[in-house]
């Protein structure tokens, strides 16, 4: 008997192979894209996790300079002297690649490519020509050197791990160690680091890499563009299983009279389903493996760019993302099936067997209170709220709100259409779109959630490009910034420029918390060059007059909402030392908190730092003359002056990619959204010839039919667009204030780009009538005969 | 003769040393390196210090140590120096090594240590006069060679003891050119056997002082063992009548011995090949390997013959170049205390 069930439940799809098609396509798509950016987040992650290990940040304890210079190697063999099991790390550029130094007689265990053991090869790493470990990728972008090249996979992406004497020579920065690992166990009997080498801090080994943090916002995005889609396929795969499980409902009593269990017919479905969505993840995850490893490149460029964070460029077949592709398709399976299984399961054997012709329609009234009720939900959250968690419980009730309240809403458009139409046609065709709503509305909600997802994630990009740019035009103030290998260059720096240019800006600062939060304590010199750039999101009047005479401090917002510093609340800065907060400024992009105090106030509180890094005030004109003389006469390295120019330059760029990589994601998701228009506008064709043949044995024709069918799509999405944009803002909105204020601990604030808008507007129309198209073709080539057919079959 | 040291130095040179063969008529690296000569007259306290012309060499103390309580305890200070290339010189790129071993044992429990550091930027080097030799925080320093201060810290334990020489230095084989091998392997190779010791070990119990010997071995050389000697036992023994022996056995198809005596009053007697001998009593399963602990020892030449077994037979030394040291007791022709080292015990 199960064979003659299976059998029987199969015949519907060979029957009706365009619905099966809907079925498996809708999955697949909507698991591609939520596997793709799994699949990429998945990379990124494995890529910091390897930098994390490779480099010791993830686990090991860390000592640097606290004016965050280079650390003496003096300074790092009296600490060995003392006791201190601590390595040595020089890093830096070398041309595309980051060049990490090591000392493999030191360096904890697991951080060295080769070891003092048996065939451990030590001795060629260390002499001759020496040796660099890398990934094979890597090592194809290094610039030739004399020295040997290895491939290692496990090595992070773009990184080199080399000699640190070898590294030293190759970034031409002899002498100089960036930082030291500390290794896990420790000696008894050490003094305390303070006792040997006071311009030295620790810092404890970081729970989860700094980098990973940073990017986290990124990330974020990707996988709410991910869900979003995920959820568009949702919408088709729940259209689809609806419409087979209405047309099975005359099979399935059949099969029942017959005799067939009803426990068994449902499971026999439950693993009918199971397959399907098993065969559509499985595309969809081999889809989503195309689609991430075409956008990779440029995620991985964006993330350099932005955060300095090594991805790799190469995708890997995670287990998983491939597995949560899968799991999902399941899952979405399920949830998509649940309530046509239930009605199935309660069906009464004697029940017509006619299809219910999609009940959505009579559950428009419950399903509107409900939208209302989220939508109130939304507001309340909105206005009481606080918090990563609130922010996604207002994504969640915005999104399926203002899904369900999509026809209710067209519905009353429709109407209103309706009663300004003049003429039978035109009433025919307002009173007619209405009627296809409830048969639409599947598709329309998705289209509506692609399109407000795009404008919530352009808008949200946007403005942190425009807060981004006009940030780093307010913190890149100086022409010219130059760092010092150490506190004699820094004097020699500092004289030089004197009379050469406008004003040298020396910028001083330590790690120190505050409040109980790790946050930077800058030192600022007393200059115009801050008054005219500087903006605060809050300040007392005269703000720098107030804290050039020591009144106070300024704190970053990261600070100011961590800790409740407002204006006029005390910091304590050291032993004796508290002041209260003058003003409260943004800081994107910035995981930390800080604080900046007058440079005489710092020199008081640490009189150990000496500033090594300048900001100077010059006539753009000048910038090439003094650059000359910087490296000529006192040995600054090229790569220790940057113009601003450049790094404005740069940080653009990075901007164009992730640009990229958004407007991508756009175009896939109302790809998506216009599948399950085409797909359920080609399902009611069928479905809507008896409501056609007596309206065309009127009179109208099947061209004059097919046009008003197209314009109808045209209208519906039209409407949808437009009620699309301001959920789509209230996303934005929840994005920027709420979610990143919890995830990041800054407000971003919101720009509105109206031309993007309709150029979104534009792509949605252009999704609905490309879906349009073919199935109004196809109608104005409905043989009469299949017309006429309908009134002699007339049901 | 020391283990570790020729170890460590097949490790990192026997790739390139076969290597070298490989591109057989090119000539080997190995040339460079300075080698020991039978004419070479040590002068001290200069040769206290590093030869870094030669390939590796070592500064190798082992004490034998009582607490108040009687309990016995050993103690192991090494530094180690193996060249990459024959020259000295300053910064990160000096091809000279340094490793440090420290270990304590007592009758339960055996801690060990490791430091590796590069000569060129100060993490470890030897200074004849006044003498210092360092790796990290591990010192052995004093104004001469006669009175030292010997440390070392690690994670579990800790020591600093003061090292008195009560007797003058001994040269092995012919002036301190010691034979290794029938083929004619050699090094140059002194000892201070005669240290008078005092100080205190700090132990996870916490502090013990203690009192008694120690024995420090001086050793250099640029050769490798020969191509069939595969490990070797080394001896130091302590007669309760003041005599001491130095006796080593090389392993390879036909072992090779040699074996100083050296009387109370310091005067030294070197015996050929095949005078001292050793035969293993008894192994133990240690580190996944069978090694013998307790050992018979013979020298006929002065009436020894004795047997020698490990207070704690578990002294295994875990570091890069695994291998067992640890402190012995000897009993029959003759009573005393000692150390044994033995090498070559793969798994």
């Amino acid at each position: 008997m199960t064979v003659a069930i299976f059998s029987a439940l199969i015949g519907h799809w060979r029957r009706n192979p365009l619905q099966l098609f809907t079925l498996l396509a809708g999955l697949a798509l909507g698991t591609a894209l939520w596997s793709g950016v799994q699949a990429i987040n998945a990379e990124a992650r494995a890529s910091y996790d390897n930098a994390a290990m490779t480099l010791g940040e993830g686990r090991l304890a860390q000592i640097t300079a606290r004016n965050g210079g280079p650390v003496l190697q003096q300074s790092y063999v009296a600490l060995r002297r003392a006791g201190w099991n601590v390595s040595p790390v020089t890093e830096g550029n070398l041309g595309p690649v980051r060049i990490v130094g090591i000392d493999p007689l030191t360096a904890p265990r697991g951080i060295a490519p080769v070891s003092v053991t048996a065939g451990g090869g030590l001795g060629a790493f260390l002499s001759g020509r020496g040796q660099i470990f890398a990934r094979a990728d890597t090592l194809a972008r290094l610039l030739p050197t004399r020295a040997e090249r290895v491939a290692a996979p496990g090595i992070a992406p773009n990184t080199a791990i080399t000699d640190i004497g070898l590294a030293q020579r190759l970034l031409g920065r002899d002498g100089i160690i960036d930082r030291l690992l500390i290794a896990p166990e420790q000696p008894l009997n050490r003094p305390p680091l303070a006792y040997i080498a006071p311009d030295l801090v620790e810092t404890a080994p970081q729970v989860g890499s700094d980098v990973a943090r940073l990017t986290d916002s990124f990330h974020l995005n990707l996988s709410a563009f991910g869900l979003l889609s995920f959820a568009v396929g949702l919408f088709i795969v729940h259209g689809a299983i609806g419409l087979a499980f209405e047309q099975r409902r005359a099979m399935v009593r059949t099969l029942r009279a017959l005799g067939a269990p009803l426990r068994r017919l449902i499971a026999l479905m439950v693993v009918e389903l199971a397959i399907l969505a098993l065969i559509g993840g499985m595309v969809g995850v081999a889809i989503g493996y195309v689609v991430a490893a075409g956008l990779l490149p440029d995620v991985a460029a964006t993330l350099r760019g932005l955060y300095g964070a090594n991805v790799s460029g190469q995708l890997e077949l995670r287990p998983v993302w491939w597995l949560s592709g899968l799991a999902i398709a399941m899952g979405g399976t399920a949830v998509a099936a649940a309530g046509a299984l239930w009605s199935l399961a309660r069906m009464p054997l004697l029940a017509s067997a006619q299809p219910q012709a999609w009940a959505m329609a009579r559950q428009g009234r419950g399903l509107a209170v409900l939208a209302a009720l989220l939508l109130v939900l939304f507001a309340g959250v909105a206005v009481w709220g606080k918090g990563l968690m609130a922010g996604f419980v207002m994504m969640g009730a915005l999104l399926i709100g203002g899904a369900l309240a999509l026809p209710p809403t067209l519905t009353l458009v429709l109407r209103l259409g309706e009663r300004r139409a003049r003429g039978p046609v035109a009433q025919w065709f307002w009173a007619d779109t209405r009627q296809q709503v409830p048969g639409l509305s599947l598709a329309l909600m998705a289209l509506l959630l692609a399109m407000a997802a795009n404008v919530g994630v352009s808008t949200m990009v946007s403005s942190f490009r425009l807060t981004f740019t006009g940030f780093l035009d307010q913190r890149l103030a100086s022409e010219l910034y130059v760092s010092a290998k150490d506190a004699t260059q820094a004097t020699a720096v500092e004289a030089l420029a004197d009379g050469r240019v406008d004003a040298v800006l020396p910028l001083l600062s330590v790690e120190q918390a505050v409040a109980g939060f790790p946050t930077e304590i800058h030192g600022t010199r007393d200059h115009a060059t801050y008054r005219d750039n500087w903006q605060f999101l809050r300040s007392v009047p005269n703000v720098w007059e107030a804290l050039a005479r020591g009144e106070g401090v300024l704190v970053n917002e990261q600070l100011y909402r961590r800790a409740q510093l407002d204006l006029g609340v005390t910091v304590p800065l050291a032993p004796g030392v508290t002041l209260p907060v003058l003003g409260i400024y943004g800081d994107y992009g910035n995981s930390v908190g800080q604080v900046i105090v007058t440079e005489l106030l710092f020199l008081r509180l640490f009189p150990y730092d000496t500033a090594l890094r300048f900001g100077m005030r010059v006539h753009p004109a000048k910038i090439d003359d003094l650059r000359a003389i910087l490296r000529d006469e006192l040995g600054v390295a090229n790569t220790a002056i940057i113009d601003q120019a450049s790094i404005k330059a740069a940080s653009l760029a990075v901007f164009e990619r992730t640009f990229v990589v958004t407007a991508a994601l756009n175009i896939l998701t109302l790809a998506v959204a216009g599948f399950a228009i085409l797909m359920s506008l080609l399902t009611l064709a069928v479905m809507r010839l008896p409501q056609l043949a007596p309206v065309w044995a009127l009179g109208l024709t099947r061209r004059r039919l097919a046009a008003m069918d197209f314009a109808r799509a045209v209208v519906l999405a039209a409407l949808t667009g437009a009620l699309a944009l301001p959920l789509g803002l209230a996303l934005a909105w929840t994005l920027l204030a709420v979610v990143n204020v919890g995830a990041f601990g800054w407000r971003l604030p919101m720009y509105l780009f109206p031309l993007d808008y309709v150029r979104l507007g534009g792509l949605t129309l252009l999704a609905a009538a490309l879906a349009a198209l073919w199935p109004a073709w196809r109608l104005s080539r409905t043989p009469p005969a299949l017309l006429l057919g309908v009134f002699s079959h007339e049901r | 003769m020391n283990g570790k040291g020729l170890a460590l130095f097949i490790f990192l040179w026997l790739p390139m040393h076969s290597m070298a063969q490989g591109f057989a008529g090119l000539g080997s690296a190995a040339e460079d390196f300075a080698v020991p000569q039978r004419s070479t007259v040590l002068q001290f306290p200069a040769d206290h210090g590093a030869h870094p012309q030669y390939r590796i060499e070592w500064w190798y103390v082992t004490a034998n140590l009582m607490g108040s309580d009687g309990i016995p305890y050993g103690l192991q200070w090494t530094l180690f120096r193996s060249a990459l290339a024959p020259r000295d010189g300053q910064g990160w790129a000096t091809p000279q090594l340094w490793m440090g071993h420290a270990a304590v044992t007592t009758p339960k429990a055996h801690f060990v240590a490791e430091r590796l550091a590069r000569g060129g930027i100060g993490q470890a080097g030897v200074t004849a006069d006044p003498f210092f030799a360092w790796i990290d925080d591990w010192k052995m320093e004093g104004p001469d060679f006669n009175h030292m201060r010997l440390t070392a810290t690690a994670p579990e334990f800790a020591y600093d003891v003061q090292l008195i020489a009560k007797g003058p230095l001994v040269l092995h084989g012919q002036n301190g050119y010691s034979v290794k091998s029938a083929a004619g392997q050699a090094s140059h190779y002194y000892s201070q056997p005669f240290f008078q010791v005092s100080g205190t070990l700090t132990l996870p119990e916490g502090q013990v002082p203690v009192t008694g010997s120690a024995w420090l071995d001086r050793e250099w050389s640029s050769q490798p063992l020969a191509q069939d000697q595969r490990g070797w036992e080394w001896f130091s023994l302590s007669f309760d009548s003041g005599d001491k022996l130095m006796g080593f056995v090389l392993r390879g198809d036909t072992d090779y011995t040699s074996g100083t005596w050296i009387s109370a009053d310091g005067t030294a007697t070197a015996f050929p090949n095949g005078a001292f001998s050793a035969f293993p009593l008894t192994r133990h399963s240690v580190a996944g390997r069978e090694v013998p602990t307790e050992w018979r020892v013979r020298l006929p030449d002065k009436g020894i013959d004795v047997t020698v077994s490990a207070l704690n037979t578990d002294a295994w030394m875990a570091t890069s170049v695994p291998y067992w040291e640890g402190p012995i007791t000897v009993a029959g022709s003759h009573a005393g205390v000692g150390y044994l080292e033995m090498t070559g015990y793969d798994n």
